[in-house]
């Protein structure tokens, strides 16, 4: 059996296996170098009592419901994100596409704000499903204005039209019913005071959807070329576009949950991630997710290192690497899809 | 009866009717060109044909059924469709993008089989562009890579290939090669060709079959005598033509032509209402 399954020509399969593998391997080094590295002192040591014996001492059970809770978030936060973007690149055809361009994040936004006002007796859950309630509602909003059909001019415009509203929605309610301190808590927080709790609810949730994503990823792939290619190959749009939606909506709406609002991280890592691994979404997916697992560890371990023992947002960590990347998407054209 | 054919068949968008009860049959095994001007709905008719977009009324019937009630993967297996102007990601190579012509016949994760690079280097062979196999579609020439599509629509193993304007945007060299290696296609291996032309003389000259259209209504069809004809012409494109003969395929062709003058006022305007009134709904629909 060659190596070359699904792709054209033998060599680009065994490279492919070659770049899974080494991209894995860095993922793995970041993940725990993120768990290792802190304002605390810990050793490889205490790390493996943490992961095999909590209970034992004070650094083995901080790093246990610290840091590992908040690496793991990371992990699957950055990988939604991630792969939510591509998703949305593929579909749209538009380089800038982010879950945040169509409303997704600002609806998922303006559902926290209305659960922290009307109903703070909420269960972790109960916020989680208003998430994707908003994400959804936030996103058709924007295709209702927008257009009929994914022109990536209009959906961009009425993705910041629609956005500002709904984020001046939550501001409004927050500051209305006084919960806007919680409502920021949240979605400004980052990674920062994640629980097993929390992630037991969300990460079902994200893997389920990463693992439909990959499923639908070859449709994806026809898809991204543009609408009249893929109905003449046989492509059922209606569906494939629906599917991939929830999938987004999910996706995105699960991260909102768990640590708010991340520009850049789901526009950036599939541009990354293609420049790698080229144009084929079966292979664009995967690597995205282990590139946005890797990439949100990385930018929360230098949120809680660069000033440490202080934190810094890792929204303004992640807005500092993505802004230079966005300029240079957008002097560089459209050609980069 | 032919194998495709449409009865009634009515498409607009919103309001507005740019294919008008529309009848055509499209012989099997022949090279078909419509022409007609800006507007006239050639394009929507073939986008109609082929399931792009949605007919109002009326129908497409191809092996006895309506295309509407076909599965849409099965017409995959029937016929293939080339549009305007393809687009592929940047980096996309020619293999991979030719071989995106076996999705119909693919199930699951996409896994190709012998059959598949069998199917797949034959398109390449055929169309000669098995040299650039590695190359990225980015990289080739306009004539290139249209030929590149070209083995795409191919690998789809289709008995129909329909080509909107296939020679737009390529010099006449290119223009040239690209319409021989359908005409090859046809002769060899008998596939029914069905193409948007806005070149005339093309049009007649590698035409079995002719449809010329108007205000979304067949105005002639037939041989290319029966089409290119100065009735016709006049009718359609409002030209006073003179048709002659090439000298070399000895098809009919427009020698030399001239607007009609007392008719320029009114089509002129007619024009103008026209091009305002479509514009802002073709917008849409792009």
């Amino acid at each position: 059996m060659n190596s070359s399954f699904f792709m054209y020509g033998e060599k680009e399969g065994m490279h492919m296996l070659k770049k899974f593998s080494l991209a894995f391997i860095v993922f793995i080094a970041t993940f725990i170098g993120a768990i290792v590295v802190g304002a605390a002192e810990t050793t490889m040591k205490d790390v493996w009592l943490a992961v095999t014996a909590p209970k034992t001492n004070e650094v083995a059970t901080m790093i246990y419901e610290v840091r590992l809770p908040r690496g793991v978030a990371a992990v699957v936060v950055g990988a939604a994100l991630a792969v939510a973007g591509a998703i949305m690149q593929g579909m749209t055809r538009n380089p800038l596409a982010d879950p945040g361009l169509i409303g997704l994040t600002a609806g998922a936004n303006a559902a926290l704000a209305v659960m922290f006002a009307f109903f703070p007796s909420a269960t972790y859950m109960q916020t989680v499903f208003a998430c994707f309630v908003g994400a959804a509602f936030g996103s058709l909003l924007v295709f209702g204005i927008g257009a009929k059909q994914f022109s990536p001019f209009r959906i961009v415009l009425a993705g910041a039209a629609i956005s500002t509203f709904l984020y001046a929605v939550a501001e409004g309610i927050g500051l209305i019913y006084k919960v806007s301190k919680d409502v920021s808590m949240w979605t400004a927080g980052g990674m920062m005071g994640t629980t097993w709790h929390e992630l037991k609810i969300v990460t079902p949730f994200i893997c389920f959807a990463l693992l439909f994503a990959f499923w639908q990823s070859r449709q994806l792939t026809i898809l991204s070329m543009s609408e009249e290619v893929a109905v003449g190959l046989g492509q059922q749009l209606t569906r494939v576009k629906t599917i991939l939606f929830f999938i987004v909506i999910v996706l995105a709406g699960a991260s909102v949950a768990l640590v708010g609002n991340l520009a850049f991280v789901g526009f950036m890592i599939p541009h990354l991630v293609r420049s790698f691994v080229g144009t084929d979404y079966r292979f664009i997916l995967p690597m995205s997710a282990i590139g946005g697992a890797t990439f949100m560890l990385f930018a929360d371990t230098i949120a809680r290192m660069i000033h440490a023992p202080y934190e810094t947002p890792v929204v303004a960590v992640v807005a500092v690497m993505g802004l230079p990347f966005f300029l240079f998407i957008v002097r560089k054209g459209e050609k980069m899809l | 009866m032919p194998r495709l054919y449409t009865e009634q068949l009515s498409v607009g968008y919103g309001e507005r009717v740019i294919v008008d009860r529309l009848t055509v049959h499209i012989p099997d095994e022949k090279i078909t060109t419509i022409i007609g001007p800006n507007g006239c709905g050639k394009s929507t008719l073939l986008k109609a044909m082929t399931r792009i977009i949605r007919h109002q009324e009326g129908a497409v019937i191809l092996d006895g059924k309506q295309i509407s009630q076909e599965h849409t993967k099965l017409l995959a297996q029937k016929m293939a469709i080339l549009p305007q102007t393809p687009e592929s990601p940047g980096g996309l190579t020619v293999g991979e993008l030719v071989s995106y012509g076996r999705f119909p016949y693919q199930k699951g994760f996409g896994r190709l089989t012998k059959r598949d690079y069998e199917v797949i280097d034959w398109a390449l062979e055929v169309t000669g562009t098995i040299d650039f196999k590695h190359r990225s579609v980015d990289s080739l020439s306009g004539g290139q890579r249209q030929r590149v599509w070209i083995a795409m629509a191919l690998a789809q193993e289709t008995n129909i290939i329909f080509l909107d304007e296939p020679t737009t945007y390529l010099d006449m060299a290119h223009q040239l090669e690209v319409l021989e290696l359908l005409q090859r296609l046809n002769h060899e291996q008998k596939r029914t060709i069905v193409m948007v032309l806005h070149d005339l003389n093309q049009a007649a000259r590698f035409a079995d079959y002719m449809i010329a259209m108007k205000d979304g209504k067949i105005v002639q069809a037939g041989t290319c005598e029966q089409v290119m004809t100065p009735d016709v012409l006049r009718h359609v494109f409002h030209i006073d033509a003179e048709i002659g003969r090439d000298p070399r395929t000895n098809k009919p062709m427009c020698i030399t032509y001239h607007l009609i003058k007392g008719d320029a006022k009114h089509v002129e305007k007619t024009n103008d209402v026209h091009s305002s009134f479509v514009r802002p709904h073709l917008e849409c629909v792009r």
